[in-house]
């Protein structure tokens, strides 16, 4: 038996590592060729606006990348079950230790030191590209789209979302509409505890955070629908914090905004005048009027010393 | 290794029956922990109040319900709350799950014997989704509550799904006589608001009260403002 053994061993062995490649190689360029053509297209977030089309695209880089890495170990897996595994009566051991292999080691740090430096350039110009990618990047974002985008300011609170609309009289409501083809730029705050505004379709997710004006830019591409979810756990109500808004051509946009203006008018009267964010302390008139009513508010230390009567 | 080494470490090791009794001691406390979390906060979900078990199609539903400063809890006895008068008995029930009939209108008498504060989001201070877009606030007809400048409200009571925002008045501070045991009574200092909504399909629609009154929790949004049955239920809308 151990003779059969050895006579194995001593058999001229086929060229293993170029049938591995082989294999690979068609399988890598196969699955690539249906994940960028045929499953890329339906990758989350979709291509709705600017920044969810880039960050499709990263995650279509990224799955092109990776997949034939991981094809690399399942062939390699494969073919070894296939062909080295032990077969019935042979109860040798396998051949002593490899050394060197040099090559391989060579090809193999090359390798993924290229994939991982050329995907962090790639993740980086990425985020620079499309405005920061339609993520919140805080009070004074680094990177801006070109032109002047449409503000809308999005407050959250425990458990609703309302959108304010500077360049139309400050108008507040419910209801998020936005221009096709027309950079927006999101002011998100929060008049409560930390919230995330996230727009599912559009690629837009930025924390909502009290006293702080979170700013995120996208440019819509297509008009239709999106869902807006709170994203971060914020209450009894989290689950429900969520509305839908819609892309619209720019005349249906125009068409919107001023009817709902001229609407709201009496409604804005009464609305702080438009800031980046609202501290009640900041207000003005209103620790007036804690004293005139005599009332202790329960603002629960939301409302500063020049307030009276703190519970 | 010596022996009196051996015989000591012999010695340090717990019994079989020390770990046993550990290992039963944490299963049991772990269990404790689980029904404790179970009881309460998962069932103490407040009772439903139906006005359908009598209710005539087509015909209106009269609903009365109260704000109140406190409430009628042992544990937690000055949280903000909401009662409604159950349609069978008269009686209040602190309860804020009501179970009413598709397609009707709701006619709501509102007592608010609670003292005002500003809305956190003056958005909240028009009345919104109610029949004729205005409500009642003790007798004369009222669509916007400025709350920076008047003492004009408490609490609301407002449906997102259903774009129903009602302000309810707050009584003012200087008031002679507030409420101070629920559930009030009309002796107690109060705000009497009506309004009539109409409801829609069957369904699950969530309400809640957009002032934070959360009074001494942190910036007035935790206790009753984050508990079921106090100041945020459930409108229960099925067929008639």
């Amino acid at each position: 038996m151990a003779d059969a053994a050895a006579a194995r061993v001593d058999a001229p062995q086929p060229r293993h590592g170029l049938r591995i490649f082989w294999v690979w190689l068609v399988l890598s360029v196969v699955v690539d060729v249906l994940i960028w053509f045929v499953w890329g297209p339906h990758l989350p977030p979709g291509d709705m606006s600017s920044s969810a089309a880039s960050q499709q695209l990263d995650v279509k880089v990224l799955a092109v990348v990776a997949a034939p890495v991981m094809l690399l170990i399942y062939v390699y897996f494969g073919y070894a079950l296939t062909f080295w595994r032990q077969r019935d009566g042979d109860e040798e051991d396998g051949p002593p230790e490899l050394s060197g292999a040099a090559r391989a080691q060579k090809v193999w740090i090359s390798v993924t030191t290229v994939l991982v430096l050329g995907l962090f350039v790639f993740g980086t110009v990425q985020l620079v590209s499309p405005a920061g990618a339609g993520a919140g990047e805080g009070s004074r974002p680094a990177w801006k789209p070109n032109g002047k985008p449409l503000q809308v300011q999005v407050i959250a609170q425990q458990w609703l979302f309302t959108y304010r609309y500077p360049a139309y009289g400050g108008m507040e409501t419910t209801q998020l509409v936005l221009p096709v083809d027309q950079p927006v730029q999101f002011n998100v705050t929060s008049l409560d505890v930390i919230h995330s505004f996230w727009a599912i379709q559009l690629g837009v997710k930025a924390d909502a955070v009290q006293d702080v004006n979170n700013v995120a830019y996208t440019t819509p591409q297509r008009t239709g629908g999106f869902t807006v979810r709170c994203a971060e756990l914020c209450g009894l109500w989290h689950g429900a914090m969520f509305d839908y808004g819609k892309v619209v051509s720019v005349p249906a946009f125009e068409s919107w905004a001023k009817s709902t203006e001229t609407k709201l008018a009496p409604d804005t009267k009464i609305l702080p005048a438009y800031a980046l964010t609202y501290s009640p302390n900041e207000i003005n008139g209103l620790a007036k009027f804690f004293y005139q009513a005599g009332t202790n508010g329960a603002g629960g230390g939301l409302y500063g010393s020049n307030f009276p009567n703190q519970p | 290794m010596g022996r009196s080494e051996a015989v000591g470490e012999e010695r340090d090791r717990l019994s079989l029956k020390a770990r046993v009794g550990t290992l039963l001691g944490a299963i049991v406390a772990a269990l404790a922990l689980i029904v404790f979390v179970v009881a309460h906060f998962l069932l103490p979900v407040p009772a439903t109040v139906s006005f359908t078990a009598d209710h005539i199609q087509g015909h209106a539903v009269n609903m009365t319900i109260q704000a109140d400063p406190v409430n009628d809890a042992s544990s937690t006895p000055d949280w903000a709350s909401y009662f409604v008068r159950d349609p069978h008995n008269g009686k209040w029930i602190r309860s804020t799950v009501w179970q009413l009939p598709a397609h009707t209108r709701i006619n709501v008498t509102a007592y608010q014997y609670d003292s005002c504060g500003p809305l956190r989001n003056q958005y909240f201070g028009h009345v919104r989704g109610t029949v004729g877009s205005a409500i009642y606030v003790n007798g004369h007809s009222e669509s916007l509550a400025d709350s920076y400048r008047q003492c004009s409200v408490a609490h609301s009571f407002t449906v997102p799904q259903l774009g129903i925002n009602v302000p309810l008045a707050g009584v003012p501070g200087s008031a002679k006589n507030p409420c101070a045991q629920a559930p009030c009574q009309l002796s107690d200092s109060h705000e009497v608001i009506k309004f009539s909504f109409v409801t829609p399909g069957p369904g699950e629609y969530r309400w809640q009260c957009f002032v934070p009154c959360g009074l001494a929790s942190l910036d007035g949004n935790g206790h009753p403002m984050g508990t079921l049955g106090f100041m945020s239920g459930f409108l229960k809308v099925v067929t008639d």
